[in-house]
């Protein structure tokens, strides 16, 4: 009864589904690929010294592989850097990010709160190694030199369109209701969306928060210009100072250190990865 | 806001002038010398434009045959099925990986399968840069096509089957055109990305300073000889890759602008 | 095909949702060629979702089962290729939805376009007017044919869409209460026209309204709870129905 015709559209019917399910598994293939080359060569790297000591000269590297041994020294000095720079960002970025967020959320048909929002979304598209320039036009040239404040610079501001998106979205979707209750209740606005909506909101607030990180931790380019890189473990913040990506960019480069280079990988790809899992977890049990 | 904005618009510029004055704009634009050597400088950023043109637009057309398949599996052939959620996630966590990783994985397995095929002598270059710009932007394209296929109604979904159509005609001939201009935006916000990605790009694209005369050869994008060369540079070559910078910030904010305009009239529609 | 008297029937068929709740239970009928059978019955009452069975919604669907048989022609649509069942059986829905990327033109023409059926140029121009004819549109859009669909209005839309079926020239059409999202006018119309049609077309259409299903029905079904309470000939089911059921809805001691 089936026709030649019938069969024929069938059978494309069929190839396209197949087709899709081939095509979108094979999407999972790079970020298998990625993960098992990272965590093959990498994991016998993160041992105890690896996370206290810092990166090893070029030439105590050269010493150890002349004399068969393991390079000496982790990266203790990035994560250092990674993490005095992270926090001076976060705590900037999360107050002045909410604020604007919060202002976006009540006032959205005002102009002024129109051209806010269009330049939020211009920053977030800006290609980070420009805010690498940015940054350094703004304070390593003032400054006379590369330092661990402009390196935090650079990933505030980075941060920062992240923060005022994730707050505004969030305040958007809460209840009318909850707001209109704070006000009959005899609050004024700003002391309503402090005592009320934001508190509200803080699920999704945290989670845009650790999204922001975790896009932000990964970035090298940035950090190029501003924060240069240190092979000491250093706490001054008017220093150059190292960073994690930093170390893996100097590592690519230097064929002596070129070993520790997926111990560094690995640390970063699994601290991002477990970021992202959590924001999605939060943000799962959160819309609940 | 308005403030960071409007500063970065005028550092740009105001660092940028020396290398616009010296060489005047479209000079600068359309010479594709870069020649640093003391007494004899001369930069031009046609190379680099060029560059940059190329590996986005040939990510771009990597990223098609996988983005695509993938929008439609969690848009459509498997909307709201947990089977959509794990390939959601693996998009997501796709995008989550930093891009010196993805620079490192081209390096260290993409380069040699390039090198092993015969494909180039040196392994890297546009192409390897391209391809792994490619997986970058899969996840952006995805899932935004994904949410405008979604919303694609079901009444003429219906109605398309009721009149016998297959799926597969149903997707050709009402979702894609419906969701058309939707998928279209999200493919430019793609390119977006693709044009100001640093690392990866840096990492594979071998870093030469001439005009790439074919998919294999060598180069530089506008992005990675800023990230090459910021470091050293000092004067007129400074200038000059802060010259750089403002047409690619230019460039991408064009991009973007246009994309989000054309998101928020597919949302109307 | 011809020997078989009755274009439709139903025999025994059940539809039921994941494993517990069966919408439809055991419903057999027999629909004639050439008239319009109306499906009556309080919401929920299982009647969407037998018309739905016949042009074999049910399989884009996961979860949801019909057994029993339906014969169309004689033949056990249940055991068919679903595209071929579906260009034989036409259905128009509840709210009008014209394809909004098509012309009105391409709207009648796209159950063509989407069964990859090619015509010539000719045989689109007179399919189109037949159609448009046939749904009383044709005066009204023959000058604006290559506008979207979108721009006519909620009964011209509906009519569209009429008209999309009809291109088809199924045996049998199915109406999801065509009228429900329509103003008494439209409504008005589309009943004049259904009347009409089914000189051409056997017409199966559910409805919520009785007095739809007086004016325009010959023969009339009332379902409840998933079951066919009665079926027989629209007048004597009015004025005088053999269920208790049947007689509380349609005195309106029901829902």
């Amino acid at each position: 009864m089936i026709t030649l015709k019938t069969k024929n559209r069938l059978v494309k019917d069929k190839f396209m589904l197949w087709g899709i399910c081939i095509l979108a598994a094979l999407t999972a293939v790079p970020l298998l690929a990625i993960l098992g080359e990272v965590l093959l060569r990498g994991y016998d790297q993160l041992t105890w010294s690896f996370f206290t000591e810092p990166t090893p000269t070029a030439y105590k590297a050269m010493k150890a592989i002349e004399a068969g041994l393991p390079i000496p020294g982790g990266i203790a000095n990035g994560i250092i850097g990674t993490m005095i720079m992270l926090g001076m960002a976060v705590t900037f970025a999360v107050p002045v990010g909410i604020l604007c967020g919060a202002y976006l959320a009540e006032n959205s048909k005002k102009r002024f709160a129109k051209v806010v929002s269009y330049l939020t979304d211009l920053l977030q598209g800006t290609p980070s190694v420009i805010i690498g320039i940015i940054t350094y036009i703004w304070v390593v040239v003032p400054m006379k030199g590369y330092s661990a404040i402009a390196g935090s610079v650079a990933l505030f501001i980075m941060m920062l369109p992240l923060i005022i998106r994730s707050t505004e979205e969030t305040l958007k979707i809460l209840p009318a209701s909850l707001k209109e209750a704070g006000l009959a209740l005899g609050g004024n606005k700003a002391r309503v969306m402090m005592k009320v909506q934001l508190p509200a909101a803080f699920g999704g607030i945290f989670t845009g928060v650790l999204l922001a990180i975790s896009r932000v931790i990964g970035e090298t380019a940035p950090l190029m210009f501003t924060a240069l890189g240190c092979s000491l473990i250093r706490f001054a913040i008017d220093k150059p100072i190292s960073a994690v990506p930093l170390l893996i960019w100097e590592f690519f480069n230097d064929p002596n250190l070129q070993d520790l280079i997926w111990g560094a990988s690995l640390f970063l790809l699994l601290f991002v990865l477990t970021l992202n899992i959590i924001a999605k977890y939060l943000a799962k049990k959160w819309n609940q | 806001m308005p403030i960071v904005c409007g500063g970065i618009v005028y550092a740009l510029v105001t660092d940028a002038y020396d290398a616009f004055e010296h060489f005047g704009f479209f000079r600068f634009l359309t010479s594709s010398e870069w020649d640093y050597t003391e007494g004899a400088e001369t930069y031009g950023a046609l190379p680099f434009i060029t560059g940059t043109l190329m590996t986005t637009l040939l990510a771009l057309i990597f990223c098609i045959p996988f983005s695509l398949p993938v929008a439609l599996f969690v848009g459509e052939y498997f909307k709201g099925t947990r089977i959509a959620t794990v390939l959601s996630t693996v998009t997501d966590l796709l995008a989550g990986i930093p891009s010196i990783i993805y620079g490192l994985w081209g390096f260290y397995t993409l380069r040699p399968i390039i090198m092993a095929l015969n494909i180039s002598e040196q392994g890297s270059g546009i192409l390897t840069a391209s391809l792994v710009l490619a997986i970058m932007i899969i996840p952006y394209a995805a899932s935004l096509s994904a949410e405008f296929i979604k919303m694609v109604p079901n009444d003429l979904k219906e109605g398309a089957y009721s009149l016998g159509a297959t799926r597969a005609e149903v997707i050709r001939k009402v979702v894609f055109p419906v969701a058309g201009s939707g998928i279209f935006s999200s493919y430019v916000l793609a390119i977006g990305r693709a044009l100001g990605e640093t690392m990866t790009v840096t990492m594979l694209i071998g870093n030469t300073n001439n005009v790439p005369n074919s998919i294999t050869s060598t180069g530089n994008s506008m992005a990675s000889i800023i990230a090459n060369q910021f470091g050293e540079a000092d004067d007129l070559r400074l200038s000059s890759l802060i010259a750089i910078g403002l047409i690619l910030f230019l460039i991408t904010a064009a991009i973007n602008m246009v994309g989000k305009i054309m998101i928020k009239r597919a949302r109307i529609s | 095909m011809e020997s078989v008297k009755h274009i439709l029937e139903f025999k025994k068929t059940c539809v039921s949702y994941t494993k517990q709740t069966m919408a439809v239970k055991y419903v057999s009928a027999a629909i004639e060629r050439n008239t319009i059978t109306a499906i009556m019955g309080p919401s929920g009452c299982g009647k969407s979702t037998l018309l739905r069975a016949v042009n074999l919604m049910h399989n884009l669907y996961q979860n949801i089962r019909v057994d029993g048989e339906i014969l169309l022609n004689g033949e056990d649509i249940l055991s068919m290729e679903p595209i071929d069942v579906r260009r034989r059986v036409g259905m128009v829905f509840q709210r009008p939805a014209p394809f909004p990327t098509m012309s009105i033109y391409d709207n009648v023409l796209s159950g063509f376009a989407l069964n990859g059926i090619k015509l010539s140029k000719a045989e689109k121009d007179a399919t189109v007017e037949r159609c448009l004819r046939s749904v009383a549109l044709w005066d009204e859009v023959k000058d604006v044919l290559n506008k979207k669909g979108t721009f006519l209005s909620g009964g011209q839309q509906q009519r569209l869409c009429i008209a999309r079926a009809l291109a088809m020239k199924p045996d049998v059409l199915l109406m999801d209460e065509p009228t429900s999202a329509l103003d008494p006018i439209a409504t008005k119309h589309i009943e004049e026209l259904l009347l009409e049609l089914q000189k051409e077309v056997t017409i199966l259409i559910v409805t919520h309204n009785m007095g739809q299903a007086k004016r325009i029905s010959s023969k009339s079904m009332f379902m409840y709870l998933g079951e066919l309470v009665e079926y027989g000939d629209t007048e004597t089911m009015f004025s005088n129905p053999t269920d208790e059921r049947t007689k509380a809805y349609l005195t309106g001691k029901m829902g």
